[in-house]
């Protein structure tokens, strides 16, 4: 067992600065495209056609970015000989409008119970990663909890289907109040690219009110930090999530 | 049940031994191109030809392909063979009016899932199966509603009955003390949804009924009428931990379909990403191992490597999962060799840390005894379920597409090792695992010293017809089965994946143990559900 010991404390700390520092290692987040001026933007810029999901979308000389609908396919970036701009950050998470005091009452720690509703396995993968040492979200007094009874947050990935559906409210009803439900990933903001269909709801926020939103495909680690940052009240939310006011192509580099 | 050595067996022999053993009452094509042998089969020989090719040839079953034409079905049964040994179809035909069809699971067990599968989405009638119904659709669906057929409209909601949320199910153990444990589908960490009935007698589970489907999101019927480049998505997004396997078997069949290969440059690629997904998927099985048995250190260890893992992937090739790469006729961008240099020196560092880990593991006997004979599948069952992946490996099976059915830049130029173990236990998977990361790395630093030059894509013209794709994923064989109509747009969509194959086979290893061995059994099986319930 010694050994084990050992190899501990040899590994060194791994866990990433942020909160309250910055996380600069590269590779941490997939990035996405970023909302941008473009002389001649309107609804047929060719941009706006390679865009699978309808994420792009053109007016006022400015292409905006529907970040519930983006799955990072990458296509504004490789398919096209004036790819977008993307931006490496990961404080993506965003606070819908059905709570204005959200951090009120979770100030300390957080309890979270998680549900797969038909996630794919990347957001499963990211949200196991919160428990390695990199990421370890015990330092900031969240926890995963086996059972609803003692949830704080419900996170729920993937686009609810039909299956998932019944659990998923037995989950939620079964938490006492007050309570948060945080979507991860565009499946579970938007259905993705699997809904709505027959089999498939087409988002979380058709069966259950949805606290915070972390778009994503999958949202990486970071994002789902933040996310359960901005649900106990330690981060801010991301702004608007369609076309915000100042002009950020002036960041293009 | 004996696997017939293919060894100097010619599948070009097929159509000749096959036509007199039926007296040419079965007709054959052969497509030398793809290696193919096609039997139209009438069904009354259904079963008798498929356990000649399963039994006496040694085939392995991979897929069943159902559609449902304007006048009649048409069901494929593809099967793959050792190397040298091709594919064979076997096509039968019935008036749409009559949807019965012999079952052949009564001799080739492989097939009993996937005529499950068929039954509940088609509403086609396997005769003499010995247990249909309630499998893909839950009891929320009512009965005779098939989705996968062309009638169905997928774009809408569908409205399904109440379910009963006090449902209980029945104890089939009759005991003193006997009762049976429910677990799922929300499991008490992050683990995937899948609902499994343990019969136990208190610290004993004598067996394990497992029921999945939760994650149906119905890939294959959504991808209906869609477009090439947008069913790429779905092929790319229903399992992602092994997205870029699925996205390239998904290209490759495609590609061959359009008569076009990927370039070279582009093939080359191929290897070493699909590797290197192969590394991340298997660092992630131990880890998900070594937490099983609560080993702390070993877990934070394996965790560490996992997400170093992701940044490499992240930092030098944009997507951690890998997404967005595959196009069919090629990538969808080029990486310079620096960048793959850097990936494969960055993997070198990571797989001696992972050597460490082993080195570790193998002494530490406090882990090794929660492996070991634990989970066991033996060698005849393995081969009965067809079970393919690590967890074949471990039962004695070396069956390997890379090997078996060489693809694009698997055909021969790369040398690479395939492990295999007898004891058909979890410490014999865990030991795959470690063996087959270190032959991946060893397959990408191949590929970096002999990257190509020249572009990486091809344009493609879209023609109507169908063709197979296959690939080995980190979980095991799959195969993708794509049809186009003459618009390019796709008609029928059929994905057989390893997670699904083998997890017919769990109930194996998870019959008579304690009931604390459970979440290590399934880790050794390292599976996942999305990927089998699509």
């Amino acid at each position: 067992m010694l050994k084990w010991v050992r190899k501990g404390i040899q590994t060194g700390i791994k866990t990433t600065a942020y909160p309250p520092g910055a996380e600069t290692a590269p590779g941490v987040s997939p990035g996405r495209p970023k909302v941008q001026k473009w002389g001649e933007a309107d609804t047929t810029h060719p941009l706006i056609e390679v865009c699978p999901t309808g994420a792009l979308t053109g007016a006022d000389h400015r292409i905006s970015v529907d970040y519930a609908r983006c799955i990072h396919c990458y296509r504004c970036r490789r398919q096209t000989p004036t790819p977008m701009f993307w931006d490496e950050s990961f404080e993506w998470a965003e606070s819908t409008e059905r709570n204005e005091a959200l951090q009120s009452p979770f100030s300390r720690s957080l309890h979270i119970r998680f549900v797969d509703a038909g996630a794919c396995g990347a957001c499963l993968s990211e949200i196991k990663q919160l428990n390695n040492p990199f990421y370890n979200i015990h330092r900031l007094g969240f926890f995963f909890t086996p059972t609803p009874r003692s949830a704080d947050v419900l996170l729920v990935a993937g686009p609810v289907t039909d299956h998932m559906r019944l659990a998923l409210k037995k989950t939620y009803e079964a938490m006492p109040t007050p309570k948060r439900i945080v979507a991860v990933g565009t499946c579970a903001l938007s259905g993705g690219v699997f809904g709505p269909s027959f089999a498939s709801a087409g988002g979380v926020n058709e069966i259950l009110p949805v606290d915070v939103e972390v778009p994503g495909c999958p949202p990486p680690p970071l994002a789902l930090l933040h996310a359960l940052l901005v649900v106990s009240g330690k981060a801010q939310p991301h702004g608007p999530r369609v076309s915000p006011d100042r002009d950020e192509s002036e960041d293009r580099r | 049940m004996s696997l017939a050595p293919t060894n100097g067996f010619r599948w070009l022999d097929l159509p000749k031994a096959v036509a007199g053993l039926w007296q040419g009452r079965i007709e054959s094509s052969v497509d030398e191109s793809k290696s193919t042998v096609s039997f139209e089969c009438p069904p009354k020989h259904l079963q008798e030809l498929c356990t000649y090719l399963f039994s006496t040839e040694g085939y392995s079953f991979a897929t069943l392909v159902a559609e449902d034409e304007t006048f009649e079905w048409v069901l494929r049964y593809i099967f793959y063979g050792g190397p040298g040994a091709g594919q064979v179809h076997v096509i039968c035909r019935s008036p749409l009016s009559e949807p019965c069809i012999p079952s052949i699971s009564p001799q080739i067990h492989a097939a009993d899932w996937q005529e499950r599968e068929a039954e509940d989405l088609f509403g086609l009638v396997f005769e003499g199966h010995p247990r249909l119904g309630d499998f893909v659709l839950h009891e929320e669906w009512p009965d005779g509603v098939n989705p996968m057929r062309k009638s169905f409209d997928a774009t809408r909601p569908y409205a399904h009955r109440e379910r009963d949320p006090k449902w209980q199910p029945e104890s089939i153990l009759e005991a003193r003390g006997a009762f049976m444990m429910p677990i799922g589908p929300v499991f008490s960490d992050h683990a995937e949804s899948a609902h499994f009935l343990l019969e136990t007698v208190g610290e004993d589970v004598l067996r394990s009924i497992p029921r999945f489907f939760y994650k149906y999101r119905g890939v294959e019927k959504i991808a209906e009428g869609k477009k090439v480049d947008d069913a790429l998505l779905l092929a790319e997004r229903f399992s992602g931990t092994s997205a870029f396997a699925h996205s390239m078997a998904f290209c490759q069949a495609v590609e061959s379909l359009c008569g076009t290969e990927a370039p070279a440059r582009a093939k080359a690629l191929r290897v070493l990403l699909a590797e290197l997904e192969r590394f991340r998927h298997h660092v992630a099985a131990i880890a998900g191992i070594c937490s099983s048995t609560a080993l702390a250190v070993a877990a934070s260890s394996a965790g560490i490597l996992e997400e170093e893992t992701l940044r490499l992937t992240g930092r030098f090739l944009g997507h951690r999962y890998l997404f967005g790469l595959n196009t069919p006729g090629g990538l969808m961008t080029d990486f310079t060799d620096e960048q793959c240099r850097e990936v494969n020196q960055g993997l070198w560092r990571l797989l001696e840390n992972l050597r460490t880990l082993q080195d570790m593991l193998r002494f530490t006997s406090s882990f090794l005894d929660r492996l070991e004979e634990v989970g066991m599948v033996s060698q005849e069952k393995a081969r009965s379920y067809g079970l393919v992946g690590p967890v074949a490996r471990a039962s004695g099976i070396s069956r390997d597409l890379r090997i078996s059915q060489p693809y694009g830049h698997y055909d021969g130029r790369f040398k690479f090792h395939v492990p295999r173990e007898e004891e058909g236990d979890g410490y014999a998977r865990l030991r795959i695992l470690f063996s087959e990361a270190e032959q991946s790395v060893n397959l990408v630093n191949q590929v970096v010293s002999s990257l190509p030059p020249g572009p990486v894509r091809v344009p493609l013209s879209f023609s109507a017809g169908s063709a197979l794709g296959w690939i080995e994923a980190p979980r095991g064989a799959a195969f993708h089965w794509i049809r186009l109509g003459p618009d390019g747009r796709v008609l029928r969509y059929r994905v057989m994946t390893p997670s699904f194959v083998n997890w017919h086979g769990f109930h194996l290893a998870a019959e008579d143990f304690a009931f604390q061995d459970f979440p290590i059994i399934m880790a050794t099986f390292g599976l996942s559900n999305a990927e089998c319930d699509r």
